[in-house]
């Protein structure tokens, strides 16, 4: 067994949830961030999972290799 | 609840890559070995992750919230007493025997020490219990669509019957957990739980960090519980010396012994379903690892997922003129008597109450605007699956190993095996379906199963220690410690009553002899009697039967097995360093909020 390292799906994952809700706070205006205490929460919790999945593409590097 | 396309968008992509590692892995999974066992190829941290992450289900989710709310932080003890020290031993005592013995299965195991008939009553108890279970998530996770309208809006505007809602969510389920272990068998199971463990993080942390924000922190938190008359709720320790005088209801000794002991040791060391993850790890000492890297996320999600039931006891409603979606979710309406938690209608009272399984929804719904909303969604349905798919993955492999092999077909092609485990996926999954549906028709026969099976498993570690440490354990010992452990449940079941109940499914059947103060002490002593049972017959059978040769011991029993070599490591990386950080954290984690 082996050839898919976990740490490049995670990091797949989370790059694009993280671009989807930074994207989607940067469109949103303030009024929709009253209930999360003016937090632009989308804006700023889509950062830290891009950031996240940096770290995990780059610790799963070389997990690319998908031949068997 | 009305859902922005961004929810549904951030909700699909998990779907597509849960189903994308799935077909990944197909190509990699070639023989049984890599179906059942992941080819004993998995890193310890993917391994420990997985192993909390099985155990990540409906129930601990939502269940947990539920308790935080009606307990407070004292429902920490079913994490810092009931699974960590569990977890320690397991990982340092037990996991030597599983991997280093031939076993591929708990029920193995016990055939390998024990005998034929031993392994085949676990087997068969197991198999039912994993096929019920997985039902229960499926059905929870529908009635929790339901409850929350997440698919009223999509259903009307394609014109279609809102009643097939149930089923719709429990096909959707069903065919997304049925790919990917169709597919990637055991691997494709331990990575998605992998990937579900980041979700469920990513999902509650910013949840809770808001949550502790709007009532100023931590002290804002306790300061407003003190206000409301709910001190007791943010302390762990301090009132068990009684029943009467702390928020669980149960002294110090019943939930030490119960739950601390009995029942976190007959779950987290011999339940397949969690061990199975460790017995898929790379090595020995991976293996041994696996537990111990699992405690530490565990003693710390207390924070994520019995935080947010205090953190909705707390809150008062403001009105802030944003939308609120709240009120929708609530199922009998009227003004939230708790805090933020919406009501329900008590059917044998006819009064309103709180309904403390909407606890995460609620918050969600409260807190979070669109885009977070769908994450926080996703983690909550990633809960559901990772349960289900444990189930159906420990399943499949103790169908094919412990029932098919050894009793129906015990010479065929490895092939032949691998076909067998995943029909095994498709017919489990099957079952866990019809058993949804049980649990919807007959409302109480999925809490009497749920029963017998707690019966049957309180006497189980008592089996396994022994067995493990006691050479002279036979296996007519354990077979009559086992049943007799079974009936001992039964009998306290029936014979005692938690305070306020009418005898029936909650006790009392045969007579009340005692009353117990709630049914969580109830259930604590009832695990007491079963193992006390258990162990006193084993040893007094076992003393007058024939036990097994030493040379058939070697690998099985304690004094008869070689210590893991460990001298090549550096003392950081052996596990026995891990276990003392491990108990050192959870020592400091009481103490913090004794």
């Amino acid at each position: 067994m082996g050839g898919l390292d976990i740490r490049v799906p995670i990091g797949l994952m989370f790059l694009v949830k993280g671009l989807l809700l930074a994207i989607y706070g940067l469109m949103t205006p303030p009024e929709t961030y009253v209930r999360s205490l003016g937090v632009n929460i989308n804006l700023i919790w889509g950062a830290v999972l891009i950031v996240f999945s940096v770290v995990m593409l780059f610790l799963g590097r070389k997990g690319f290799k998908l031949a068997p | 609840m009305n859902l922005h396309p961004i929810d549904w968008l951030i909700m699909l992509v998990y779907f597509v890559f849960v189903l994308g590692i799935g077909f990944v892995l197909k190509r990699f999974t070639k023989t049984s070995k890599d179906f059942f066992e992941a080819g004993k190829s998995i890193p310890a941290w993917v391994a420990g992750l997985a192993f909390i992450s099985a155990n990540l289900g409906a129930q601990e989710v939502i269940g947990m919230a539920a308790s935080g709310a009606k307990y407070g932080i004292a429902t920490s003890h079913f994490y810092w007493v009931g699974a960590i020290p569990a977890m320690i031993f397991v990982g340092l005592f037990m996991m030597p025997f599983y991997y280093g013995s031939r076993a591929r299965s708990v029920p193995e195991y016990l055939r390998l020490r024990f005998d034929e008939k031993t392994r085949a009553l676990n087997a068969i108890t197991f198999a039912l219990m994993t096929v019920c279970s997985s039902g229960v998530s499926m059905y929870a996770m529908a009635k929790l669509i339901e409850a929350l309208k997440l698919f009223d809006q999509p259903f009307e505007a394609l014109g279609i019957d809102k009643s097939h809602i149930f089923l719709v969510s429990i096909l959707l389920s069903a065919v997304i957990v049925l790919g990917y272990i169709f597919l990637g068998g055991l691997t494709s199971a331990i990575y998605n739980e992998v990937l579900q463990f980041f979700l469920i993080v990513a999902g509650f942390f910013p949840l809770v960090w808001l949550g502790l924000q709007s009532l100023g922190g931590w002290e804002g938190l306790k300061e407003r519980m003190v206000a409301l008359g709910n001190q007791e709720m943010v302390h762990t320790w301090k009132g068990m010396s009684s029943a009467d005088t702390n928020s669980l209801g149960v002294e110090w000794f019943g939930m030490v012994m119960g739950l601390g002991f009995v029942l976190s040791f007959g779950y987290w060391c011999t339940d397949f379903l969690v061990v199975q993850r460790a017995m898929a790890a790379d090595s020995m000492t991976s293996a041994r690892k696996t537990p111990l890297i699992a405690a530490v996320p565990k003693m710390l999600f207390p924070f994520l997922v019995i935080m947010p039931g205090l953190i909705a006891v707390a809150i008062t409603p403001v009105a802030t003129g944003a939308p609120d979606q709240t009120a929708a979710i609530s199922q009998a309406g009227g003004a939230p008597q708790v805090g933020i938690i919406p009501n329900k209608l008590n059917p044998s009272t006819g009064q309103l109450e709180p309904d403390y399984d909407m606890v995460i929804p609620t918050l969600l719904l409260y807190f979070f605007p669109a885009g977070m909303l769908g994450l926080g969604l996703t983690a909550l349905l990633a809960s559901f699956m990772s349960g289900m798919a444990g189930n159906v993955t420990a399943f499949n492999t103790v169908w094919t190993y412990d029932i098919y092999q050894a009793y129906l077909k015990k010479e065929a092609s490895d092939e032949h095996y691998l076909w067998v485990g995943r029909m095994a996926t498709v017919w489990g999954i099957g079952l866990s379906m019809v058993a949804a549906y049980l649990a919807l028709q007959f409302n109480n026969i999925m809490e009497v199963l749920q029963l017998v099976f707690a019966f049957v498993n309180a006497p189980l570690f008592a089996t396994f220690l022994l067995g493990m440490i006691w050479k002279r354990a036979t296996g007519n010992g354990a077979f009559a410690g086992l049943v007799s452990g079974t009936l001992a449940a039964f009998f306290h079941h029936c014979l005692t009553l938690p305070a306020g109940a009418v005898p029936g499914i909650k006790g009392g059947l045969l007579g009340v002899l005692h009353t117990y103060p709630n049914p969580m002490a109830q259930t604590f002593y009832t695990a007491i009697a079963a193992w006390t049972t258990c162990f006193v017959v084993t040893i007094l059978v076992s003393l007058v039967t024939k036990p097994r040769p030493d040379e058939e011991l070697k690998g099985l029993v304690y004094s008869l097995t070689e210590r893991p070599a460990e001298g090549h490591l550096a003392f950081y990386q052996k596990p026995a360093f891990l276990a003392v950080l491990v108990g050192i954290g959870v020592i400091l984690l009481n103490l913090v909020f004794y």
